[in-house]
């Protein structure tokens, strides 16, 4: 795989090219400098955000996160983070879509329990007719069930995310073959989202044949989160031309490397 | 009059207006968007959006999450 072929290894999410196959969150990073720093070490071209109540007489002078990370330079998808139902989550994306000035793109969420932050997958699929009916261009955080992935994509989600691991636990890809099974069905985009930990399990999700990786804690609550950046996107990467160059069957015995004929010994 | 203003009761002068009160806030010109009563008010009706007794304001903008 040459360098150039690489680069035109783009992928598409609602009608826009993308390069990178690594998205990152924005939360949890010691301070906006660092927050700045890891996202321009990942590479990522869409970056997430939240939206909460503006601080009113309080740091109002504190730089505002679209200041530093600006929408002319990075895809903006806000996210519906903490929504529990689908009302919140549906006023959120409106909220956010008027925030970004008509921008289209969400990122869905609705969650189940504090605890798990598993997906409401009832709620998730309600709140997504919704948003698609209303116009917005839906990615959708579900868990990795096969079937209700397709049914995400079926209601019009331009790009399906099922979970790797529990929001921020870093335990990884728990169920490889139900990820591969969502990727063998869809049509539209899979990126995997939540539960990644280390640049091997982002590999891992892109060698199972993912779009991409979605990620935020793995990356912030690294002990040093620019570097493991750098160390998300080269994992991203390495597993994506694993996957393009097609992986050697593996085989429960020895196959010598060195030619068994001319030896002289 | 009183409204609740991101939660907190809050008393402005009767028939404020979205846009009075944004500039009242200091936020004028920030990126912030806002619903009245779980209804979008959008930036370009502030100037004619009167607000009342018991409104419920939100008042919201970006912040890093995942």
């Amino acid at each position: 795989m040459t360098a150039s072929t690489t680069s035109s290894d783009n992928f598409t999410i609602a009608g826009r090219d993308y390069h990178s196959r690594l998205l990152v969150g924005t939360g949890k990073y010691k301070d906006m400098d660092e927050t700045v720093r890891a996202i321009e070490a990942s590479g990522a071209e869409i970056v997430t955000i939240a939206v909460r109540r503006t601080n009113i007489g309080q740091n109002a002078d504190e730089p505002n996160i679209l200041e530093v990370l600006t929408p002319d330079r990075y895809t903006i998808l806000p996210n519906t983070a903490g929504c529990y139902d689908v009302d919140s989550a549906v006023r959120t994306c409106r909220l956010a879509r008027e925030l970004l000035d008509g921008h289209k793109l969400v990122k869905l969420e609705v969650l189940g329990d504090q605890k798990t932050l598993f997906p409401d997958v009832l709620q998730t699929v309600e709140a997504a007719k919704i948003l698609v009916a209303d116009g917005f261009d839906v990615m959708v955080y579900t868990n990795d069930d096969p079937i209700v992935a397709k049914q995400l994509e079926e209601i019009g989600c331009c790009v399906v995310m099922p979970l790797a691991a529990p929001i921020g636990s870093g335990l990884g890809i728990r169920n490889r073959l139900n990820i591969l099974t969502i990727v063998e069905n869809a049509k539209v985009p899979i990126l995997v989202d939540a539960g990644v930990g280390t640049a091997s399990d982002a590999a891992v999700a892109m060698e199972l044949g993912c779009d991409g990786v979605l990620m935020n804690t793995a990356i912030a609550a690294a002990k040093d989160p620019v570097l493991m950046a750098s160390a998300m996107r080269k994992g991203i990467e390495a597993g994506r031309e694993a996957f393009l160059a097609g992986r050697m069957p593996a085989k429960r015995f020895a196959s010598a490397s060195s030619p068994i004929e001319g030896t002289f010994f | 009059m009183q409204i609740q203003l991101n939660g907190t009761p809050t008393t402005v002068p009767d028939a404020t207006r979205m846009s009075g009160l944004i500039e009242h806030l200091g936020l004028t010109d920030r990126r912030l968007a806002v619903e009245v009563n779980r209804e979008l008010v959008p930036r370009s009706r502030f100037a004619e959006h009167e607000l009342k007794a018991g409104d419920a304001v939100e008042i919201i903008h970006a912040v890093g999450g995942g």
